[in-house]
């Protein structure tokens, strides 16, 4: 048991009662039958990659989407049955569901717990109706207390609200509103996200081609930025008077909260993902699954495998690329130890030029044997990232 | 080969403005001489580069022959030289059509005369062609000949009451302009027998063959053997093959006689040898004078060339070599810049010229290139006595050693419709022109001429004479001389540092209006970086303008959905791919595209 490789499971689900805005992620809106039919393919790649990956054990799961919650309790509850007899699942893993207020009945709350769930992700995004409504959310923010009060009455005791900054119209004190707000309710875990403008969405017509100013803004400019930023720097200081700690860029968590599924994207634990579009990372590759919906159910997922594209081996360079850039997203920073033992090379010998600049444009900071994002370096990360790109 | 009787053979080019079907009919012409089959035609045959097909215009000069069988039973020789199309190549068009007896004018049926068919018909006219009208695009809805037939009449003043009315695009009538070449087009004449007298009007380069020599022989027979001389540059060399143009390809035969087009090899090795508008003689037994109107081609424009990866120099210097094989008039000289590295000092007949050589270098050589800023010559006089020619603004001397300056002032006229005149005037006035005269050519079209600096015109004259008349001007302008000015070095400041590839020179009435649009250009251009960018222009270290490029405060990926890392490389790596496209100053990193920006000062 104890020499078993550590595995940490993803399973999309990629249905929406509707697109939001700013959404440009792998979901949409289906008739409800079309949820069926899918579980069942789902169920049968479950079957099939749990012969692969026998020899691991399972430490985390993640059911995201999309919106799991919108699948009807029973479909979830065979799902979570299956999940639960074919693969090696520890004890203390952690598994995770994505849920929108909304969609979460009494009934599916107490699915999810009787199906081994213990951590419940809510995607509220703010705490303003005007703002909801914005975004293109289904709900109101009524409708999520009623949700995070129903969580709790059913037994949760780890609970993630999902919060966006750096809307469109957003006032720094609407911004500390929802912080506020969402703080009183004392969940275990806040990821709060600064909104990204992805190309082909609503949003970014919306808020890019535009000239600026008033309204609607535009969200490339520089003013924008600096009340982005100022409503970054806010939630790191109320969040922290609360008691939660940033442990990587967007993620908040009183202490012992800490998303274990995340950290493994970000430190190299091998994931295997399940369902439409799903990432994966097992025995150094890269894949993903087909992204046509058509096409993943009509494949024959009792062949384990067969729905895997883009499979990608990484180099050795590739490998120390990853380390850092994914590892840098943490607050902790890289260890250059862990590197050396990774790798066999010391990181200054590979890095050092670009750390040496790093450090002294005041974007990095060592504290031996680690590495970190000073808080400067947070804002910029995309340009401090991408200078350890090797190529 | 049968000796080839003068009388049955034409030499003739095709006159029109763009876009009145010039190409068209001149393919139509060479698949009706059956010289091609229709399967083998390829659309604008006469446009051997990919940038001429693209472009839509001519670049090089180029001749093709083919036989016709008259209805009169007779076959006839047809050498159709085609011209290039731009000012920048007046001097090689001028060449080509002392090459012809006669030309052929496409006006287009909807359109009517516009301003380059009457710049066209001028220049035929003045080399003495005889010009014969050709109404097309008659299958247009809007197409209106009967009208066009007046104008012609009223405007060119040449008979246009039996011009073919052709559709070059479906072959409508095209026969009859076959028919009409031959009455209206005279034969050449020239005496086979006397001295060897021929006009270059093209050369290329052939790795094969050395330097290919296009001709018109005007007096006089060449034929393998023959040692040949050209007149100006004395080269002499013993002609090896002797031939003329099939389409697209070079067909030996035994002599080149007086009235014929054709081409002459003799193991020459560079184009420069073979000047276009010299005259080809016989070594041992040369004619009395050359033809009239050569004239050496100089450099009018000069820029620097930087191989964006300064790895590349070598490969630059070698395509520069080999496309000067077939371009005499491209000039370059290795130069250094702080800011840029190594790479040339090139010097060009005109703007066009320059982005010509530019674009060819960047898809036939895969180069990826950093152009500096175009400047004309400069004559600074120093106070002690000395004149250097400056095409580099980075080497003016020292303010206090120079005495005063020089700049190369164009004679220039322009053909306008009347509505225009004031715009056209007024653009004029702006770019420091001096009024000559106004004169009308008839109630709707005056001819303007000005003295204008040449620094004025390089840039983007031509676009704002063009946008302002709506398309209906025409320009024209030959070199006067130097004249007295007041010039001033305008740098740039970037984060303090002076970035030496972005001065120019400018006239010091313009230096603070250059200089403020060149900082709002290059705030466009440099992305924002970690810290604030103060952007200046200064002039003898004065400030005279200044923009900001504001700090980047936020550049975060917040999100990583579903543990898609791929996706987030991918991101990063297009960060960085973007950072490889720019040049590093001081610590600014500057996009390569942003040397450029002076020229584009003019874009409202």
């Amino acid at each position: 048991m104890m020499n078993k490789p550590e595995l940490e499971l993803y399973l999309h689900i990629p249905f929406c009662a509707r697109k939001c805005a700013y959404c440009d992620f792998l979901s949409f809106a289906v008739p409800e039958r079309a949820y069926d039919v899918y579980v069942e393919k789902l169920i049968e790649e479950l079957h099939s990659q749990s012969r692969v990956f026998g020899e691991y054990q399972v430490t985390s799961v993640f059911i995201g989407g999309g919106t799991p919650s919108l699948l009807p309790a029973e479909l979830m509850a065979g799902l979570l049955g299956v999940l639960q007899g074919c693969f090696t699942i520890l004890p203390e893993a952690e598994i995770t569901i994505e849920a929108n207020p909304g969609t979460l009945t009494m009934e599916k709350l107490e699915t999810y717990l009787e199906g081994g769930v213990n951590r419940l992700s809510i995607g509220l995004q703010s705490g303003d109706d005007t703002e909801l409504k914005m975004l293109g959310r289904i709900h109101s923010y009524d409708e999520f207390l009623k949700s995070y009060q129903r969580a709790r009455q059913a037994g949760f005791t780890n609970i993630n609200v999902d919060l966006m900054s750096g809307l469109p119209g957003q006032t720094l004190l609407s911004w500390k509103n929802t912080l506020r707000k969402i703080m009183m309710l004392k969940p275990e875990h806040i990821s709060a996200y600064s909104l990204i403008l992805e190309e082909g969405t609503p949003f970014f017509e919306r808020y890019t081609s535009c000239p600026g100013g008033e309204s609607p803004p535009h969200l490339r400019s520089a003013e924008y930025e600096e009340t982005d930023r100022e409503m970054y720097h806010l939630t790191k200081e109320l969040l922290a008077d609360q008691g939660y700690g940033r442990y990587e860029i967007s993620n908040y968590a009183k202490p012992g909260y800490e998303c274990r599924h995340n950290l493994g994207y970000w430190t190299g634990v091998e994931y295997l993902g399940l369902g439409l579009g799903a990432s994966s990372y097992t025995h150094g590759y890269r894949y993903h699954n087909t992204v046509d919906l058509n096409e993943y159910l009509s494949l024959d997922l009792g062949q384990p495998g067969i729905a895997s594209r883009d499979i990608q081996e990484l180099s050795m360079e590739e490998h120390m690329e990853e380390f850092m850039f994914l590892g840098l997203r943490l607050m902790q920073g890289v260890s250059g130890s862990e590197f050396l033992s990774r790798f066999g090379q010391n990181m200054w010998n590979v890095y050092g030029t670009v750390l040496e600049k790093l450090t002294e444009q005041g974007l990095l900071a060592v504290e031996a044997p680690f590495i970190r994002l000073t808080d400067l370096g947070i804002d910029v990360s995309n340009m401090v990232l991408s200078e350890f790109l090797l190529g | 080969m049968a000796a080839i009787d003068q009388s049955k053979i034409r030499n003739f080019c095709i006159i029109a403005h763009i876009d009145h079907g010039k190409s068209t009919l001149a393919d139509r012409i060479i698949e009706m001489t059956g010289l091609l089959t229709n399967r083998e035609m390829q659309s604008q045959v006469l446009d051997n580069m990919d940038l001429e097909r693209e472009r839509g215009i001519t670049i090089k000069s180029q001749a093709v022959r083919t036989v016709y069988k008259a209805k009169d039973g007779e076959e006839y020789i047809f050498n159709l030289i085609d011209t290039p199309g731009h000012v920048d190549f007046n001097y090689e068009v001028s060449r080509s059509l002392a090459a012809c007896d006669g030309a052929i004018l496409v006006v287009d049926a909807a359109q009517g005369i516009e301003a380059q068919t009457l710049a066209n018909v001028y220049l035929a006219l003045d080399h003495d062609l005889d010009v014969f009208p050709v109404i097309n695009k008659i299958d247009l809805p809007s197409a209106r000949p009967e009208w066009v037939m007046n104008e012609i009449e009223d405007v060119i003043g040449i008979e246009a009451r039996d011009a073919p009315r052709i559709s070059a695009k479906t072959g409508l009538n095209a026969e009859d302009v076959l028919e009409a070449i031959i009455r209206k087009i005279p034969a050449p004449k020239g005496d086979p027998a006397a001295p060897l007298q021929a006009l270059i009007f093209d050369s290329l380069y052939d790795s094969y063959k050395g330097v290919i020599v296009f001709c018109r022989i005007k007096e006089g027979t060449v034929r393998k053997g023959t040692r040949i001389r050209m007149m100006a540059t004395g080269a002499q060399e013993e002609v090896v093959e002797v031939g003329y143009f099939g389409a697209g390809q070079f067909i030996p035969c035994e002599e080149l006689s007086a009235g014929m087009v054709g081409y002459v090899t003799a193991s020459i090795k560079n184009v420069k040898d073979t000047r276009v508008g010299d005259t080809i003689t016989q070594a041992d037994r040369p004619c009395e004078k050359p033809l009239p109107g050569y004239k050496k081609v100089t450099s009018m424009v000069y820029c620097g060339l930087y191989p964006a990866d300064g790895a590349k120099y070598n490969d630059l210097r070698e395509a520069l070599e080999k496309l000067q094989l077939n371009d005499a008039s491209l000039f370059f000289e290795p130069e250094t810049s702080v800011a840029l590295g190594f790479g040339f000092r090139c010097g060009f007949l005109g703007l066009l010229h320059l982005e010509i050589i530019q674009e060819r270098l960047e898809r036939e050589y895969n180069l990826d290139l950093v152009t500096t800023a175009p400047s004309v010559i400069y004559r600074v006089h120093k106070r002690n006595g000395d004149m250097i020619e400056l095409t580099n603004p980075s080497n003016l001397p020292e303010p206090t050693e120079i005495d005063y300056m020089e700049e190369p002032i164009v004679s220039a006229e322009i053909m306008v419709t009347t509505e225009f005149v004031g715009a056209i005037m007024t653009l004029c006035q702006e770019r420091r022109g001096i009024y000559q005269s106004k004169e009308y050519m008839e109630e709707t079209r005056a001819l303007l001429k000005y003295e204008l600096p040449l620094n004025e015109i390089i840039y983007d004259f031509f676009d704002a004479l063009k946008s302002r008349s709506r398309g209906y001007a025409s320009f024209d302008y030959g070199m006067k001389g130097y004249e007295r000015s007041e010039l001033v070095k305008l740098d740039i400041l970037i984060n303090k540092e002076e970035v030496d590839a972005l001065s120019f020179i400018v006239h010091a009435g313009s230096a603070y209006e250059r200089g403020r649009k060149m900082c709002e250009k290059l705030k466009e251009e440099i992305p924002r970086h970690l810290f604030e960018i103060p952007i200046q222009a200064a002039v003898g270290g004065k400030i005279i303008a200044r923009e900001t490029v504001k700090a980047v405060r936020k550049d975060v990926l917040a999100k990583c959905y579903g543990g898609d890392i791929t996706r987030k490389k991918k991101l990063l790596e297009k960060q960085k791919e973007g950072k490889k496209r720019m040049r590093q100053i001081g610590n600014v990193e500057i996009p390569q595209k942003a040397f450029m920006s002076v020229l584009k000062l003019d874009d409202e």
